[in-house]
């Protein structure tokens, strides 16, 4: 009997809807759900609360519909619904043990609050009907998503995560775009009354109609596009770059003037993390060499940039009793050459560890330098815990820097500076030696590579970024605390690279906006910061290892312009088509 | 009696108490094909790994012109001219083709960080002649219009190549190829014995091969080394090689007669 039990679908679809179920039981005792509550997706109909434990039944039927083997679609999505109801009868289950089990002295957030909103309020027999009802739709709406064509199930996906991304970020889009002309009116209509804290229900309605849309219909505009760019000739191909680069440099000037302060300060954040992420980029993703103590450059930076440039020098406490009184600018210099000869003089020791080792040795360096920075030891020169206070601001002579919307400039210049070193550096022989030491380390030395002096140039390279990025730091906090560098810093910069896609310049901004960005902006997230970066990078390295913008390998063969004798070189016959798939 | 371009002398190589080349000798002949062959563990792949850099001899020389190799790190020793290919293919797999052959050209080229930031005249020049000389091999090892697939995706047969076009870039004069044509079938393994003549007769590359099909090794060299347990057994032409008892029992055993037919079988399968 049982045997035949688990063998039959009905018995797949239960597991998965329990699956599902313990995952919404654990975002709800974890505090997710209520907290997110406070945040409305659509005004007045759904919140974020409701959308992740919403998720978690739409995956369930999602899977169950997948996993099952029955031909028939109409089964699948029965199975479907069965995932669905599980998963609610799990959190059905658990709101009945709350109490009797009194589940709140362990759990803190089982509160009467987070029972009213996974019962909707009702009791008994009302309650049970509902969440199970609910639940079954969720899932039959799950499996219908896969059993849909692969264009179509696609679209309703990417139209659904467009109203819950838009609906996140109202606030973003609201005090950015609501004061240009006509755009404003617009976006002002989509999120509803100035009191609504989310999109109003027709404006959802649009954005899914129009994004599942333009996503469902036999789309071929994009890859004609670029087919007819590439049709182009050479100059009329680079004048278009030109035209988007310029509109894009017109974009960045301009922005900090509709973000405000605020969200200056949150770019300027993301900002430096970016700046970080194009260092560590060149020693993990380009070099392969995993870097895990990569916060003590950052610390670097800022600390010669805190020592030279403060004003707070003399005998008293919270003074240093050393400090030339530089400018920012004086400074700025000195502080990524000493973070170069930090990364040279870190580089060495570790020069002959590879893989798991190195990371584990830097990642002991990390720390070193951060307990360095806490003794007491050389607390006269750099603080100690209290730190070096009144450090430098980024004037230009009497010329203001400080506020948030103009270090913007000072930080995007940085990474501009950054990200053009990366590219050529990634196009040069340099870079290539640094890929095939990442690939092949014995048969990158086999090649004629010097692996010292290659490994050490990654390291200064990286490290520069990285205290050029601290220096700055130091200046707009205008204090240096050892606090600020803790091993979770070069961890989320790891993170935002991994995210982003190894190697990638654009995957490092991708990375910043998404684990930076979002976190800043969503206050609720803070606190559950961690755990959904764990839950990110799981669901990354099982769906998209290769991250959310990937390197691309470089056409060199067919797309340089000029061939040897001078005259074209012309096209490759069909193999286009199998380097591509995607066409 | 040609010149001798690579003198290998009294060579001993242990890892423990596992002596893999014992006192070995090997004089390769300029602008010749030199076979190096024995049963699996004879040293044959050790022999490489002496003279290329990675591994260090216990004792012995091995002299490459007026060069001592024996102390020298890999990345010199390809600097000095010789190249090398892998039993086990082994591509630089996420780049793609041309950018593998642009890596080997690493030790002829000389930009430095700064000439690649500011993209000097000279790195610019650099790169053109370099692009144009790996489109050349790539050419040359019949893979225009591959270059720019990654090279873990081409077959098998194009890696092979591809792996020698990689060598090849570093403009060696000697280069030692390590079981070329393991894996291929019988038209491929044609293919690549005239695609080594080539490589001698039109680039004036010295070859030096280890190689398990006789077939390939009786037809393409000039001279042969037969190791077994790390030392030398027999030296000579295709002809002495394929009548010398020493070796015959080496393969096949004692007593046993009647050539390498049956190996050639097992080897080509």
């Amino acid at each position: 009997m049982i045997q035949r039990l688990q063998h039959s679908n009905w018995f797949a679809a239960i597991q998965i809807g329990l699956v599902g179920g313990i995952a919404a039981i654990m975002m709800s005792l974890v505090g997710m759900v209520e907290e997110f509550t406070k945040r409305d997706i659509v005004a007045g109909v759904i919140e974020m609360g409701q959308t992740l434990l919403l998720m978690a039944l739409l995956a369930a039927g999602y899977f169950a519909s997948r996993r099952s083997p029955s031909a028939r679609s109409f089964l699948r999505v029965i199975e479907g619904g069965l995932a669905g109801a599980t998963a609610a009868f799990l959190l059905w289950a658990l709101v009945q043990l709350i109490e009797p089990l009194s589940l709140r002295t362990i759990f803190l957030n089982a509160s009467p609050a987070l029972i009213k909103i996974l019962t909707f309020g009702r009791e008994g027999t009302a309650a049970l009907g509902l969440m199970l009802g609910l639940g079954t739709l969720g899932g039959l709406a799950g499996a219908l998503i896969q059993i849909l064509p692969g264009r179509y199930s696609n679209a309703t996906v990417q139209g659904l995560a467009w109203v819950a991304l838009l609906g996140l970020l109202q606030e973003l889009i609201r005090v950015t775009l609501v004061s240009l002309p006509t755009i404003g009116n617009a976006v002002q209509w989509m999120f509803g009354g100035r009191n609504e804290k989310g999109l109003s229900v027709l404006g959802a309605v649009v954005v899914f109609v129009v994004v599942a849309g333009t996503n469902a219909l036999p789309s071929r505009q994009s890859s004609l596009f670029r087919d007819r760019l590439r049709a182009l000739p050479i100059r009329s191909q680079q004048a278009v770059r030109w035209i988007s680069l310029a509109l894009v440099a017109a974009i960045l000037f301009y922005l900090p003037n509709v973000l405000g302060s605020i969200l200056s300060n949150v770019s300027n954040q993301i900002g430096l993390f970016i700046l970080m992420g194009l260092g560590l980029n060149i020693v993990v993703g380009f070099a392969g060499l995993l870097d895990l103590g990569y916060v003590a450059f950052f610390a670097i930076g800022a600390y010669v940039m805190g020592v030279l440039t403060t004003t707070a020098v003399g005998p008293q406490a919270g003074q240093i009793v050393f400090g030339p009184q530089l400018t920012f600018w004086e400074a700025l210099p000195i502080a990524v050459f000493v973070s170069v000869l930090a990364g040279v003089i870190l580089g060495i020791p570790v020069l002959n560890i590879r893989g798991d080792y190195l990371a584990i040795v830097t990642l002991g360096f990390g720390e070193i330098i951060r307990i360095l920075a806490l003794s007491d030891f050389l607390k006269p020169y750099i603080g100690g815990s209290q730190g070096i206070v009144q450090v430098g601001k980024t004037n230009i002579g009497a010329f203001d820097l400080n506020s948030p919307q103009r270090l913007y400039y000072v930080i995007v210049l940085a990474i501009l500076l950054a990200a053009f070193i990366s590219r050529r550096l990634r196009d040069s022989r340099i870079g290539r030696a640094w890929k095939a030491l990442r690939e092949d380390e014995d048969v990158a030395q086999a090649m004629g590579i010097h692996l010292v002096s290659t490994k050490l140039m990654a390291f200064a390279t990286g490290a520069a970024f990285a205290g050029l990025s601290g220096a700055i730091f130091a200046s707009q906090i205008g204090s240096t605390y050892p606090h600020s560098f803790k091993l979770l810093v070069s961890i989320n910069v790891l993170a935002l690279i991994i995210v982003g896609g190894m190697g990638s310049l654009p995957g490092v901004f991708v990375g910043g906006l998404i684990l930076v960005g979002l976190p800043e902006l969503l206050r609720e997230f803070s606190e559950y910061r961690l755990l959904i970066y764990g839950a990110l990078l799981i669901v990354m390295m099982l769906t998209k290892p290769e991250g959310f913008w990937p390197e691309a390998t470089r056409r060199q063969e067919l797309h340089e312009e000029i061939g040897p004798a001078g005259e074209l070189l012309p096209e490759a016959p069909k193999l286009q088509d199998e380097s591509n798939p995607a066409r | 009696m040609t010149t001798s371009i690579l003198s290998v002398r009294k060579v001993t190589m242990a890892f423990g108490g596992l002596i893999a080349v014992n006192a070995l000798d090997l004089e390769l002949a300029e602008n010749g094909i030199h076979s190096v062959i024995g049963p699996n563990g004879a040293g044959k792949t050790t022999l490489f790994n002496c003279v290329t850099g990675f591994y260090k001899p216990e004792s012995g020389e091995i002299l490459f012109g007026d060069h001592h190799l024996e102390r020298l790190r890999p990345d010199r020793v390809t600097h000095l001219g010789i190249s090398r290919t892998y039993q086990n293919i082994r591509l630089f797999a996420n780049l793609s083709a041309i950018e593998n052959i642009l890596v080997g050209q690493h030790p002829r080229l000389h930009t430095g960080m700064v000439g690649s930031i500011l993209r000097t005249p000279g790195m610019l020049r650099e790169e053109k002649e370099s692009l144009n000389e790996a489109r050349r091999l790539l050419a040359f090892v019949s893979l225009t219009g591959k270059g720019d697939l990654l090279s873990k995706n081409l077959p098998y047969g194009d890696q092979r190549r591809l792996e020698i076009a990689r060598a090849l870039a570093s403009k060696p004069k000697v280069l030692l190829l390590d079981e070329p044509t393991a894996g291929m079938n019988p038209s491929e393994t044609q293919a690549m014995v005239h695609f080594i003549r080539r490589l001698r007769d039109e680039l004036g590359i010295t070859i030096l091969l280890i190689e398990h099909q006789m077939r390939v090794v009786m037809s393409i060299s000039e001279l042969i080394t037969v190791l077994d347990f790390g030392e030398k057994i027999a030296e000579g032409t295709p002809a002495e090689i394929q009548n010398n008892a020493q070796v015959i029992e080496a393969y096949l055993g004692r007593g046993a007669a009647s050539g390498f037919g049956p190996k050639t079988a097992v080897a080509t399968a």
